[in-house]
């Protein structure tokens, strides 16, 4: 479970989370939606604790990130896949290296037959071919880098998946790859997983909540019907803006 | 007090706390490190691979610049030798010359720029673009991927590049001086023989293992701390190799100042 309460961060005069309350339980996908530069992807690193909290408390499976000891939050993280928004791919490394890496069980990183099974099999779900292996980030596309981005994730089979953008800048059929990733992985797996998001109608298919951030706050947060159904004027506005005027039956 | 009285208290001030918070996050960052080097199935192999790459790398200019430095030396000394003073003499200048300041300085000015400036954009780069925190979140610490290989390779691989650099000046000066002044090889290695002290090639040695210190810690430190995109990898590689300049030209007047009595 990963709880955040009252969480605020500011950097220098800019104030980007003023009180999120926010929590996802086993099992659940969330995506969370809002607008640029509104914090969704600060809000995303406070759970891996690459940003410490102002004020508030992040928790994840009932530990306190920010009061962590080393080999803890270590530990911790080990548990959670982190999709960056830009991929993040190690750029001096090929792209199996990279998605090794994200092997976490230091045993298993260590044997080189499972990882080459690991690693074929990741890139396999991420639909990418077999031959990319052999590449480095740089040859390869914005699309790809993102798909390898979401393999390395996943490589240590985590149990939390946190997805910065993970589908934006993905054709329509890799989009859809993608999402049906995200819930396969949720299904089957039992994976918790936080999808941060500007796609709303792939939001719609994959979560089972919807939460929306905007001027630091979670202005709306609940089930797709619900979140249809929601008056809260910024969640209008931001449902209007993708699907224009469609109307669905909520 | 009118406005436009200059008060410098403020900056100052400034800039105390600036230097101190700097100093504070490198000792964090050396800190770091230290417990880094307990991962060395980890840090080892990528340590060979780094010092082959700014070792070997870093040869040919080496070559170039002390050969240079050498001959110009035994050039200068030629025009300033006058008649009275023995021929051996040049040998004992151009070898000390050579083993005290040239090698171990000019390998060191060079190599800020080379090596320094390499760590500093490869780990600012990294830095911006996520990597370090990439590595982070997988649970690896990069100290032991990024810094230790790096430090180490550099505390390797530059007092080694000292002692070549320190060879190829000898042998440059050695010959150059024989173009402008009558000295001959049994002169030339009397002379270096005659001045030489064992203890002149560890002060070369020790040089270049403290400049070697300066230039890994102070990129890694400058590649580390970059923020802001393709701007802020270029402020902290020129940041890396100022910095180290300037602290190798003061650790080289400490270090006269302590050891060479
Ligand atoms: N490390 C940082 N230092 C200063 N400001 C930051 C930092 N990270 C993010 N910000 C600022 O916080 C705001 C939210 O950023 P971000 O979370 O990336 O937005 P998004 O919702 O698009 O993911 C932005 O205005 C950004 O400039
Ligand atoms: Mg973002």
């Amino acid at each position: 479970m990963i709880e955040i309460h009252g969480v605020k961060k500011r950097f220098g005069q800019q104030v980007v989370l003023d009180g999120v309350d926010f929590v996802v339980q086993d099992g659940e996908t969330v995506a969370l939606l809002g607008p640029s530069g509104t914090g969704k992807s600060v809000l995303l690193k406070h759970i891996v604790g690459l940003i410490r909290q102002d004020s508030g408390v992040v928790k994840v499976d009932g530990k306190e990130v920010a009061r962590l000891k080393r080999e803890e939050l270590r530990a911790l993280r080990s548990t959670i896949g982190y999709v960056f928004q830009n991929g993040a791919l190690f750029d001096s490394m090929t792209v199996f290296e990279n998605i090794r890496l994200g092997i976490t069980d230091e045993a298993k990183y260590r044997d080189m037959e499972y990882c080459r099974e690991r690693v074929a099999k990741c890139i396999a779900l991420v639909n990418l071919a077999p031959e990319t292996a052999d590449k480095y980030p740089a040859q390869l596309s914005g699309g790809m880098r993102k798909r390898v981005g979401i393999s390395r994730a996943i490589a240590g089979s985590p149990k939390y998946l946190l997805y910065d953008e993970p589908t934006s800048g993905l054709d329509p059929v890799n989009s859809d790859i993608i999402d049906d990733l995200v819930k396969s992985l949720a299904t089957e797996l039992g994976v918790t997983s936080i999808m941060v998001t500007h796609d709303v109608r792939g939001a719609f298919r994959v979560a089972d909540r919807l939460a929306l951030l905007t001027s630091g706050r979670i202005v709306q947060q609940g089930t797709p019907k619900e979140f249809m159904a929601s008056t809260v004027p910024e969640v209008r506005e931001f449902l209007e803006r993708d699907f224009g005027n469609i109307t669905f039956a909520a | 007090m009118t406005a436009t009285t200059f008060d410098l208290r403020r900056p100052a001030g400034r800039f105390v706390l600036g230097a101190l918070a700097h100093i504070g996050r490198l000792s964090l960052l050396v800190a770091e490190m230290i417990r880094g080097l307990s991962e060395v199935r980890i840090w080892f192999p990528l340590a060979m691979t780094e010092a082959w790459k700014v070792g070997v790398g870093s040869i040919p200019i080496i070559l170039l610049v002390a050969g240079f430095a050498g001959a110009v030396t035994a050039l200068q000394t030629g025009y300033q030798f006058s008649g009275n003073i023995p021929y051996y003499v040049a040998g004992s200048l151009i070898v000390e010359s050579v083993v005290l300041e040239l090698g171990p300085v000019l390998t060191g000015l060079i190599l800020a720029g080379r090596i320094g400036a390499r760590y500093a954009a490869e780990l600012g780069t990294m830095r911006v673009t996520e990597q370090i925190d990439a590595l982070e979140t997988l649970g690896r610490s990069p100290a032991s991927h990024l810094i230790v290989p790096r430090v180490l390779a550099g505390l390797v691989m530059i007092p080694a590049l000292t002692v070549i650099a320190n060879v190829t000046g000898i042998i440059s000066g050695w010959v150059a001086v024989q173009a402008v002044l009558p000295v001959t090889d049994y002169d030339f290695t009397y002379g270096a023989r005659f001045f030489w002290r064992p203890f002149d090639a560890y002060y070369s040695v020790i040089k270049g293992f403290s400049f070697a210190v300066c230039i890994t810690v102070t990129s890694c430190y400058f590649g580390f701390s970059t923020e802001q995109g393709a701007e802020g990898v270029g402020k902290s590689t020129t940041g890396a190799v100022v910095a180290s300049c300037v602290m190798i030209l003061l650790l080289d007047t400490l270090l006269a100042k302590l050891l060479l009595h």
